[in-house]
């Protein structure tokens, strides 16, 4: 069955005196790939940019120096990542459930608007408001997973579309709240819709240049790492993602954990927005959080749906989109060269038989290739 | 043939009935509004039929959008180039088919994930085409052709045969796809590929051929849905797709996978946007835009979840065809 | 009559396995030859290679008395080979005649139809009724395929092979899936097509089949070709002998039972199948602690239902399952595993086992939440792998290790993993369905000897299965099965196979007993 492929076949099965060297070279491996894929990634994106007229090297150099090597680049490259590894976290969680949620970029909107709202609206002390904003912000978003979950658990309505028609509605739902017509509009704005200014009790600070929402995430990293190798509920959940029907026949309630995994997805989506709002915008503005959503699944294949792994594949593409603007200024370049290099990452990490090909390295096993979906009755 | 069960063409008779009885209330407006409902609905149905052909073959094909976007980027700057609007649809369509022929290497001969193949055709097309974007330019517009004497037939006239070539082309197309569909040895075959390839493979059916063949003129048909798009725009803007090839996919399924369901639900789709349009020019909006723009997602989500009412996706759909 | 197909020495190695070796096969125009095996002997392998689906390693295809190059199942069609696979090759959504023309569609020369392709459909389903009567196989040609019944689908599937001129037509297991009076009918059209002069390869592992159709029978056995009879010379015993490698049936060791009050009481049930339609239409019986009831009957008679209903999987209808005096009608199924059943599933690489798990998070996939597996909701690693090592030893499961996936073992191994696990815990009931499928023969015997281990034990077992040699050497009780309905209970010691034989076809209990 491939698609078991994401599923945690090691889940405490290694044997006792070798754990920890075996765990660490399976880290290794894992690394391989997409170490692979983003070499490739960048040398097809440095053929489109010579056919442009640009010296891949320098530009390749300028994001380097831009996002990684300056402590003001880092606060920014974090910044970017933020958001990134949560969306990175609830495609990769939903992965391992054998659920497919391409609806991240809904999920952050409402997270996002939500949580200004309470950041807002409400007046009240920092250890409440802060992370009373989130929850909402997350809850709000778990409630549409719950809803695209029950739609798949009890309907047979594929998360793919589903997720797809939820990013759309949500979208609109946002726009309108706080467009010149809708309640939570901010009178200041003029033409521009957003949310008044979120109050500093819910404001998430930053360190210096680092945003301390960046580690706000990747404690979530780690917590999702936890549920999912260490509990009995993370043991459903890969259970049920790697074989539904022996899941089914083990007592597991199937349609619980789905409509469960989806909001709990949907939750970490949702954080992600609220941290935007909260801790890099101070406000929801619509146009804000464009293309966040499907960042997600770049980030989420690249880490190969390991939790931990999402926290440097953010960086990685964090570091990308904190450079366009250096990258406009010095070569001209738009900054959705990002786009590029990202849809080639993510092509080359989920077609290793290409990589194989391309870089000769037998050692790429085709077990690597992520099959989810097998269709739409899956 | 199996029984129809026409939801959408139910939804969009009624709908044609409304606008008749608007059209006596008032002519003028039900005009713009029905007259903008074809040319809207156009490229959702050129979008939906190559869902539609993908997907009765036996690929998802999420990449609608991208590859509308990609035609449409294309289309635009060979026709700015050239100066000559027939050579820039050519190239929309090449772009497009090229769009079409990566899906089905990567779906078919790599057997990756088709859900991801299509979300990397679109994140690399939104990336693409604002990449190599150059402001300013213009193109030659496409063709407009009124046809003599229908145009001058009191309602449906000016409402049908008035339009960009393109818009024909769509009805013309939808009517051309159901019958290759179900009348012919290509559409006979195409059916069963998305079913059961095994059976059509044991019968000397070439699935991987026949599959790479569809995907591509699948892809082909999303590239008449991006020039339609230029069509109305007459110029080429980053994103303009803006979610139609998503949109589409709504339509496909809405229209239960079949070429004429697509049709009613694509006009009902566009019977939505016409209005929006129309009551927001007229200022006499009570009701958000932005409910207005929900209302296809979330008819396609109820679709989708009411017991009965959504049609079985082809049994392959989804599943590389490893062989017999 | 003319010789019409001469296979020699083929072969054909899938990696380690050896599924064919040295396999000879002649037919001659006209006859029904049997191929006889168990599961796993090489019968598949071998047609596949004649029908292009497998290149053979090495080995010669006569047909016609020419050396055949066959390219792959078109190709086979193209020179007249057709075959009736096991997993029927239709489109479930089509209709008959749109099933039987795919591939070679009728499409009108001339016209502008023809450029594209046009096809007659009207032609089409002329020429479905033409061969349907001429092969005297009835069919309606504008049916949709999925709305008939398994026999008639498989008369399609022959049509679809006659309509391409087949002269040679391979049925791999066609009676499988059929019921009684389906394979009588199968079996007469069979010798009506042999004396039109078509060569068939019938692929069976039914003694009484093969002896009432064939006119030769060639046995495979482990991939090797062990010999050819004349039919009319064989025997029941001596095709089984050829077939098992040795004689007779084996028979478990096991003492008499001792029964003691009911564990199961199913009353009146009635469960509907996949498709809605009614699968047990009122079956009642008990089992009690201490005994083997089995459950006979040609499959597809309401037996897979049966056990989802008693198990939590599917709902129930009507009726009631009685466990130890609870309620369990329409329980979950970790309700039921709770209470007291274990479930050993018919389909073990779906339902049984996960796969990509390591042996020892697949020994406590049902177990993973409780004490001392799991300790407030976090997994206790270390007593897992303990239990997980204890159970392979006891279970004999090959290779010894618990961390390798459970998808690297042979499949009467990964079968002994979904015993030792079910049978380990404290249980009162045994469900166990299938429970020998396709496993190797010594597992097999473990396995049954597992069982009677169980009813020792004062364990209640409720055993499924088709094979009618593993109901009858295991059974203390024998309830069989007919059309959703127990039709009758014998005593496991004094039944016969030709009385089950005759009730699971349908016969009445006094015919049954006269006989």
């Amino acid at each position: 069955m491939t698609d078991t492929a994401l599923a945690d076949p090691e889940v405490g099965g290694e044997d006792n005196d070798s754990a920890e060297s075996s765990a660490l070279a399976a880290g290794l491996r894992g690394l391989r790939l997409p170490t692979v894929a983003v070499g490739l990634a960048a040398v097809a994106g440095g053929i489109l940019l010579i056919v442009s007229g640009e010296n891949p090297l320098s530009v390749y150099w300028s994001i380097l120096d831009e996002s990684f090597l300056s402590g003001s680049g880092i606060g920014r490259t974090l910044e970017k990542a933020t958001p990134m590894v949560m969306g990175g976290l609830a495609v990769a969680f939903a992965f391992k459930a054998g659920l497919f949620n391409i609806g991240g970029q809904g999920q952050l909107l409402l997270g996002a608007a939500f949580a200004a709202w309470v950041g807002y609206n409400f007046d009240l002390p920092l250890v409440v408001h802060l992370p009373l904003a989130m929850v909402v912000g997350g809850l709000v978003a778990a409630l549409l997973g719950a809803i695209v979950g029950a739609l798949k658990a009890y309907r047979g309505a594929h998360e793919v579309i589903t997720t797809i028609m939820f990013n759309f509605v949500a979208g609109n739902l946002t726009d309108y709240l706080v467009s010149r017509d809708g309640p939570w509009n901010d009178p200041d704005g003029g033409a521009i819709a957003r949310t008044p200014r979120i109050r500093d009790s819910a404001i998430i600070p930053t360190y210096g240049d680092i945003p301390i929402g960046f580690f706000i995430a990747c404690g979530f990293a780690f917590l999702i790492w936890w549920l999912l190798n260490k509990t009995t509920f993370g043991f459903e959940i890969v259970t049920t993602g790697a074989n539904k029907h022996a899941a089914r026949y083990a007592g597991i309630g199937v349609n619980r954990i789905i409509i469960l995994t989806m909001a709990i997805s949907a939750f970490l989506a949702g954080i992600g927005g609220a941290i935007q709002s909260q801790g890099l915008f101070g406000r929801f503005e619509a146009s804000n959080n464009a293309g966040l959503g499907f960042d997600g699944i770049t980030i989420a294949l690249l880490a190969r749906t390991n939790p931990i792994a999402v926290i440097p594949a953010a960086i990685l593409i964090g570091g990308l989109n904190a450079s366009t603007t250096r990258l406009q200024q010095d070569f001209r370049i738009e900054p959705e060269v990002v786009s590029i290099l990202q849809a080639l990452i993510l092509f080359f990490v989920a077609a290793p038989s290409v990589v194989r090909w391309l870089v000769r390295w037998k050692a790429i096993g085709d077990e690597e290739a992520i099959q989810l979906t097998g269709g739409w009755g899956a | 043939m199996s029984t129809i069960k026409p939801i959408p063409l139910v939804l969009a008779g009624l709908s044609l009935l409304a606008a008749i009885l608007l059209y006596a209330w008032d002519g003028q407006q039900t005009e713009a509004v029905v007259s903008r409902a074809v040319v809207e609905a156009g490229p959702l149905l050129l979008g939906a039929l190559c869902g539609l052909l993908c997907e009765r073959s036996g690929v998802i094909n999420i990449g609608i959008e991208g590859t509308m976007l990609m035609s449409a980027f294309a289309g635009f700057f060979i026709a700015s180039y050239s100066g000559v609007i027939w050579i820039g649809m050519l190239g929309g369509l090449a772009m497009s088919a090229v769009v079409g022929l990566f899906l089905a290497w990567t779906s078919v001969t790599l057997k990756q994930d088709q859900i991801i193949a299509g979300t990397i055709i679109n994140i690399f097309a939104l990336g693409f085409t604002s990449f190599y974007y150059v402001q300013g330019r213009t193109m030659p517009g496409v063709p407009r052709v009124a046809i003599p004497v229908l145009k001058d037939l009191p309602f449906v006239g000016p409402m049908l045969f008035d339009h960009g070539i393109l818009t024909y082309s769509a009805m013309f197309i939808v009517v051309a796809v159901h019958l290759m569909l179900y009348r012919t040895r290509w559409g006979l075959r195409t059916r069963a590929i998305g079913e059961h390839p095994s059976a059509a493979d044991t019968v000397g059916v070439n699935v991987i051929t026949l599959r790479y063949r569809n995907v591509i003129l699948g892809g082909l048909l999303a590239g008449v849905a991006g020039l339609h798009l230029l069509q109305s725009a007459s110029s080429f803007q980053r994103g303009m797709t803006n979610g139609k090839g998503f949109i589409a996919l709504a339509v496909m399924l809405f229209g239960r996978y079949r070429p004429f369901g697509a049709m009613g639900a694509a006009l009902l789709f566009g019977l939505l946007g016409g209005i929006q349009a129309q009551l927001q020019f007229k200022q006499a909006l009570d009701i958000p835009p932005q409910f207005f723009g929900m209302i296809p997602y979330l008819l396609t989500i109820i679709v989708l979840a009411a017991a009965g009412l959504a049609a079985r996706p082809p049994a392959a759909a989804g599943t590389p065809y490893e062989g017999a | 009559m003319s010789r019409l197909l001469e296979m020699k020495g083929l072969t054909k190695r899938f990696g380690p396995v050896l599924a064919c070796d040295n396999v000879d096969l002649k037919l001659d125009a006209g006859e029904i030859v049997g191929l006889l095996g168990e599961n796993g002997a090489g019968k598949s392998t071998l047609v596949k290679m004649l029908f292009g689906i497998y290149e053979p390693d090495a080995g010669e295809i006569y047909f016609d008395g020419q050396l055949a190059d066959i390219e792959g199942p078109g190709d086979a069609i193209a020179q007249g080979i057709g075959m009736v696979h096991q997993h029927f090759q239709l489109v479930p959504p089509l209709t008959v005649a749109e099933n039987i023309m795919l591939g070679a569609e009728v499409v009108p020369e001339g016209g502008p139809g023809s450029v594209v392709g046009v096809m007659n459909m009207a032609a089409a389903e002329e020429r479905v009724l033409e061969l349907s009567k001429r092969f005297g196989l009835k069919v309606d040609p504008s049916a949709v395929v999925e709305d008939l019944p398994v026999g008639v689908q498989q008369r399609v599937e022959i049509l679809k092979a006659l309509n391409r001129g087949a002269r040679l037509l391979i049925l791999d297991e066609p009676t499988a899936v059929l019921t009684p009076k389906e394979t009588d009918e199968l079996l007469k059209v069979m010798r009506s097509l042999a004396d039109t002069g078509v060569g068939i390869i019938f692929i069976t592992h039914k003694l009484r089949e093969v002896l009432a159709v064939t006119d030769r029978v060639t046995v495979l056995r482990n991939g090797k070709y062990i010999g050819s009879a004349e039919t009319a010379e064989s025997t029941q015993q001596s095709l089984a002998e050829m077939m098992v490698g040795r004689s007779v049936v084996l028979r478990v060791e096991k003492g008499t039972a001792h029964p003691g009050s009911s564990v199961l009481e199913v009353r009146d049930l009635r469960v509907r199948d996949d498709r809605g339609s009614a699968a047990v239409q009122g079956m009642s019986f008990d089992v009690r602690e201490g005994e083997i009831l089995g459950i006979a009957g040609v499959e597809g008679n309401g037996q897979r239902e049966l056990v989802e209903a008693i198990t939590g999987i599917r709902h129930s209808e009507s009726g009631a399952i009685l466990f130890g005096g609870i309620d369990m009608t329409n329980a979950t199924p970790r309700e039921v595993s709770e209470w007291g059943v274990a479930h050993i599933p018919e389909n073990r690489e779906k339902d049984g086992l996960v796969d990509n798990y390591s042996v020892a998070d697949n020994m406590v996939l049902n177990t993973y939440f409780k004490e001392p597996f799991a300790s407030r909701g976090i997994r206790v690693v270390d007593a897992i792998r303990k239990w997980a090592s204890k159970l392979i030893e006891k279970f004999d499961v090959r290779p010894r290790t618990i961390t390798s996936p459970v998808k690297s073992l042979s499949g009467g191994n990964k079968q002994k993993v979904i015993v030792a696990r079910e049978l380990s815990a404290e249980n009162k009931l045994i469900v166990a369905s299938q429970p020998t499928r396709g496993v190797d023969v010594g597992s097999i015997e473990f396995i049954h000897n597992q069982l009677v281990h169980q009813r020792d034990k004062g364990r209640a077992v409720l055993l499924v299965s088709a094979e009618l040699d593993e109901i009858l050497s295991l059974s203390d009780r024998v309830a069989v099965v007919y059309e959703g309905r127990v039709v009758a209970e014998l005593d496991g010691a004094t039944a016969t196979r030709e009385e089950i034989g005759l009730l699971m076809a349908g016969g009445s209990a006094s015919e049954a007993a006269v006989s």
